[in-house]
């Protein structure tokens, strides 16, 4: 009964240490100015916090030298928003698997790492400054077509009147759980936002509610995908690898599939 | 009656909303198009209003200071959704749900507005599910339901443990419907900074583009509110960093009263702090009540131990472990509201047998759970006399299944993994039920300023049971304003385009202007953050989960003086005129700082304890809050005149006419 194993495998011995980094952080003061990285030292770290609030610090130390703090975009803090991004040591939400930057704990690094900190890199998402960048082109994809045209009146039918097969119910829901971080985009060589767009095309398609209006759906939102100028799949998997949420490249085969045969139709 | 008329329809409890809606002025088809409505945040009431609104033919604009509107905090809401649907045929019924809410509120709620609240509910599960929001079913391809706190039933419809996402996706894409026709526009990193009244009704807003930092002026016939809660008053809160009162406040500065600003909820599981770096809480979902029991060791000495790191928590016979919400509450067991469950925690942890090194934290276990759900699995999979190793194995693949992203965000934050100890969890500030005053309609006290969801103060009286914020939101938002504001602008379909060049909008501007300009010329000593801190340990410490008078009366002086250092010190990098994060943190800072005081005020004159709202003062021997319903049965409405400790008390008596007062048990 009594488990002897220890369960924190991965506790290391730098969890209740402090650690020195050395941060090297795309600074860009605007849109229209050309940034650069720019070198800071950070003492007193510990791995219980998180890497946004290692960031804090630093940007605590800065304000009380009176230099500008540096920007990144964040809010809940608890991986679900999606708002918060940052490409470390070139992967997009850091080195550990399934989480955003906010969920990523300082015990991941070591004392004396240097950690590269840059925006998300894609021509569709523009930097507004140092390390955030505008997202609004996954918002207009779903204006394209990212929703079931349903009145919001209530006036529909009861609930269970539309049962529906617990596996479609899940594999649905499993598409709909991506925060729209980016982080597919920013891990991919083309700049793709193929992973983003299918998982929302996904959700819907494996619903009957979503059936009836599959064919302009699908077509509607690749359009606007391609007219924001994201790349195009080549069936990398970087996509997949590094979403937080471990959003599955079926539902880039299922958005093909969905769009082949609205083509055929249509 | 005076200035706080509720405007409660006549006529019987279960008949007032239908009647109110067949009395109240439309606006025709045709006029919609002329009427302007803005809406301020872009949550579950927000997203759900804005998308109703546009629907109905009105031009909405809305507001967020989030890059998409699908990153308000609504998102991060777990556990699930109430709705009176008795799809489980426990015995549920509209008139159960709205008991238990008006219960749980401890009686301080409306109940004309909570009954409405239960009589729509089972129609948001239905818009929800023709939306495509993907709620967990089971395997006949029906809705599942699990239980919360405070019910004797199985009402709560979840997506996993991410409900909130799933229903704000699903308010966020039908905001997208409108938006791709045109009758939305979305104003995103945009933060309102004033409400702007013309001849005292409310006609716009001033807002600050928050990328290029300039201020704009947006007209409208109506203003909607839908800006959340002040949990981050406290600065450690479950809320998202961002998360403010700045829309409410300035609507409170023009005269919309702000009710019972200290019913304020401490949720009873969130992850505990960790240290002083600590920037945000998490929470746990209270749906793992349904299978966590919460204990601490019985004996002291084991308690010691265990913060030591000299015992494991699984070395702890069955026999030394205290259940203690089991012993204390048999007939509700884990599953009693926020309130008692939270401050049971903090009696066990005050006591002396708090389980980690700050000594603030209890166990909530799943190893009954597993093993319960292990030896389900293997009789409904066959196999026979299974070894424990097997069930166990079982056991956790229901858990993941059940919970499995609760676990991993736990197992991320912690470095633990719950499945094999139990978690640590300890009350952290969640929701607040206070919130701007609003009638049946939910207008403020300022005529065409509208409030909705967490940012008014109806339904949760002193306490919210779970599972009713994400029911309160899409209530108030889809199927309630879009129709009472509707009677309102029935009278505005001549007024034609309101203009924003008025003296008016001149005025609210330059305010603005000014205030930044003095957040900017602060002396430059302590930053934002230093402050809010400091707030948050006043909040924490003096208007927590326990409250007095003499720390009350401290917390009000002590604030007046932070807010004061804060005007003269504050230290503000960068420039108005570009993207200011520090800037945007300082105008929100200001405002806590005020309404902080005004916290401490409402909590001090309440002289009574009830639902979230505990004076030591007035307990019973058991240490139950004690409910003065002869003195305090009503609801608490401040005026802003000047400073926040001058603010002047309405009273809004609470009538009930359909559920006898009684004091609360769970026993």
């Amino acid at each position: 009964m009594v488990d002897e194993k220890p369960s924190n495998k991965q506790q290391t011995t730098n969890n209740y240490i402090t650690m020195k980094l050395y941060l090297k952080i795309w600074r860009q003061k605007d849109a229209s100015t050309p940034g650069k990285i720019v070198d800071y030292t950070l003492d007193g770290v510990e791995g219980d916090m998180s890497f946004l609030e290692m960031l804090d610090i630093l940007n605590e130390e800065l304000v009380s030298k009176g230099e500008e703090p540096v920007e990144f975009d964040h809010d809940c803090r608890e991986g679900i928003c999606g708002t918060c991004s940052l490409q470390i040591n070139g992967e997009p939400h850091g080195p550990d698997r399934l989480v955003t930057t906010c969920q990523l704990h300082m015990r991941k690094f070591n004392d004396g790492d240097t950690i590269v900190i840059e925006p998300f890199r894609a021509n569709a998402f523009p930097v507004i400054k140092d390390l955030i960048v505008d997202r609004s082109a996954f918002d207009r994809i779903q204006q394209a077509g990212g929703y079931i045209s349903v009145n919001t009146s209530g006036n529909t039918v009861d609930a269970n009147c539309i049962p529906i097969n617990k596996h479609d119910a899940d594999e649905a829901m499993d598409a709909a759980t991506c925060i729209g971080c980016g982080a597919c985009v920013a891990a991919c060589k083309n700049a793709s936002a193929m992973l983003f767009t299918s998982a929302k095309v996904s959700q819907f398609a494996l619903l009957p509610q979503g059936r009836i209006e599959a064919v302009e759906r699908v077509q509607n939102m690749v359009r606007q995908m391609d007219l924001e100028g994201f790349g195009n799949c080549t069936n990398t998997g970087a996509c997949e690898v590094e979403c937080p949420k471990g959003i599955s490249l079926t539902n880039i085969a299922r958005m093909n599939r969905e769009y082949l045969s609205a083509s055929l139709k249509g | 009656m005076g200035i706080l008329d509720s405007k409660i329809p006549s006529g019987p409890l279960a008949d007032k909303w239908t009647k109110h809606k067949n009395d109240i002025n439309l606006v025709n088809p045709a006029n919609k198009r002329n009427i302007d409505i803005i809406v301020v945040g872009t949550g579950l009431a927000g997203g759900a209003a804005a998308a109703t609104l546009a629907e109905l033919g009105y031009n909405v604009k809305t507001f967020c200071y989030q890059d998409s509107p699908r990153r308000a905090h609504s998102i991060a809401a777990q556990g699930g959704i109430n709705a009176a649907k008795n799809y489980q045929g426990d015995g549920d019924s509209n008139y159960r749900l709205f008991y238990d809410t008006i219960k749980g509120g401890d009686y301080r709620s409306r109940e004309a507005n909570v009954y409405r609240l239960a009589e729509v509910s089972g129609n948001i599960i239905d818009q929800c599910v023709a939306q495509g929001v993907p709620f967990a079913r089971e395997y006949g391809g029906m809705l599942d339901n699990r239980s919360f706190g405070g019910v004797l039933v199985s009402r709560t419809f979840y997506a996993k443990g991410q409900t909130g996402q799933q229903l704000l996706l699903g308010a966020y894409a039908a905001m997208n419907r409108q938006i791709n026709r045109g009758k939305i526009q979305s104003f995103t990193r945009h933060e309102m900074m004033d409400l702007v009244l013309v001849d005292g009704k409310a006609r716009g807003i001033i807002a600050r583009d928050l990328v290029s930092g300039k201020i704009e002026r947006h007209s409208a016939h109506a203003v909607v509110l839908a800006t959340g809660g002040y949990g981050n008053v406290f600065f450690l809160s479950t809320n998202a960093m961002g998360s403010n009162v700045m829309a409410a406040w300035r609507a409170h500065r023009k005269g919309a009263f702000f009710a019972n600003p200290c019913f304020t909820q401490i949720h009873p599981t969130c992850i505990p702090v960790s240290g002083d770096h600590q920037s945000k809480l998490t929470l746990m979902s209270e749906s793992l009540r349904n299978d966590g029991r919460i204990w601490v060791p019985k004996k002291m000495e084991d308690a010691v131990a265990i913060r030591e790191g000299k015992l494991k928590p699984t070395q702890i016979a069955e026999e030394d472990r205290d259940y203690y919400l089991e012993r204390r509450y048999p007939a509700f067991g884990n599953l009693v509201p926020r309130d008692v469950a939270s401050r049971a925690a903090k009696e066990r942890c005050d006591a002396g047998f708090g389980v980690n090194k700050t000594g603030e934290a209890v166990y909530l276990d799943f190893a009954s759970a597993i093993k319960r759900y292990g030896k389900e699995k293997a009789m409904t999979s066959g196999i026979k006399d299974p070894d424990e190793a097997t069930i166990i194995k079982l056991g956790e693949e229901v858990i993941e299944a059940k919970y499995g992203n609760l676990f991993q965000m736990y197992e991320k934050i912690v470095d633990e993994n719950p499945y094999k100890t139990p978690m640590k969890i300890y009350p952290a500030v969640h929701y607040t039920m206070g919130g701007l005053w609003v009638d049946y309609n939910l207008q403020t006290t300022i005529p065409g300023c509208y409030a909705a969801g967490e940012a008014n103060f109806s339904d949760h009286g002193a306490n919210r049971l779970g599972a009713s914020a994400l029911m309160q939101g899409l209530a108030d938002g889809y199927f309630v304003l879009p129709y009472t504001i509707g009677d309102y602008l029935s009278k505005d379909i001549r007024t034609g385009k309101i203009p924003t060049d008025s003296p008016a909008f001149d005025e609210a501007e330059k305010l603005v202007r000014d205030r930044m300009e003095k957040l900017m010329s602060g002396s430059g000593i302590h930053s934002v953050d230093y402050y809010h801190k400091k707030l948050g340990k006043i909040m924490w410490n003096k208007c927590g989960m326990a409250r007095n008078a003499k720390g009350l009366e401290e917390a009000i002086k002590e604030i007046a003086e932070l807010r004061k250092d804060f005007w003269e010190n504050v230290k503000v990098t960068g420039t108005i005129e570009s993207k200011n994060q520090e800037l945007e943190k300082a105008g929100r800072v200001a405002d806590f700082l005020e309404l902080g005081e005004l916290f401490a005020k409402d909590a001090l004159h309440r002289n009574e304890s009830c639902g979230g709202h505990f004076r030591e003062e007035y307990q019973t021997e058991e240490g139950e809050a004690l409910r003065d319903d002869e003195n305090f049965k009503y609801v608490a409405a401040w005026e802003y005149v000047g400073e926040p400790k001058d603010a002047k008390l309405h009273k809004e008596d609470l009538v009930y006419e359909n559920i006898e007062l009684k004091t609360r048990s769970y026993k």
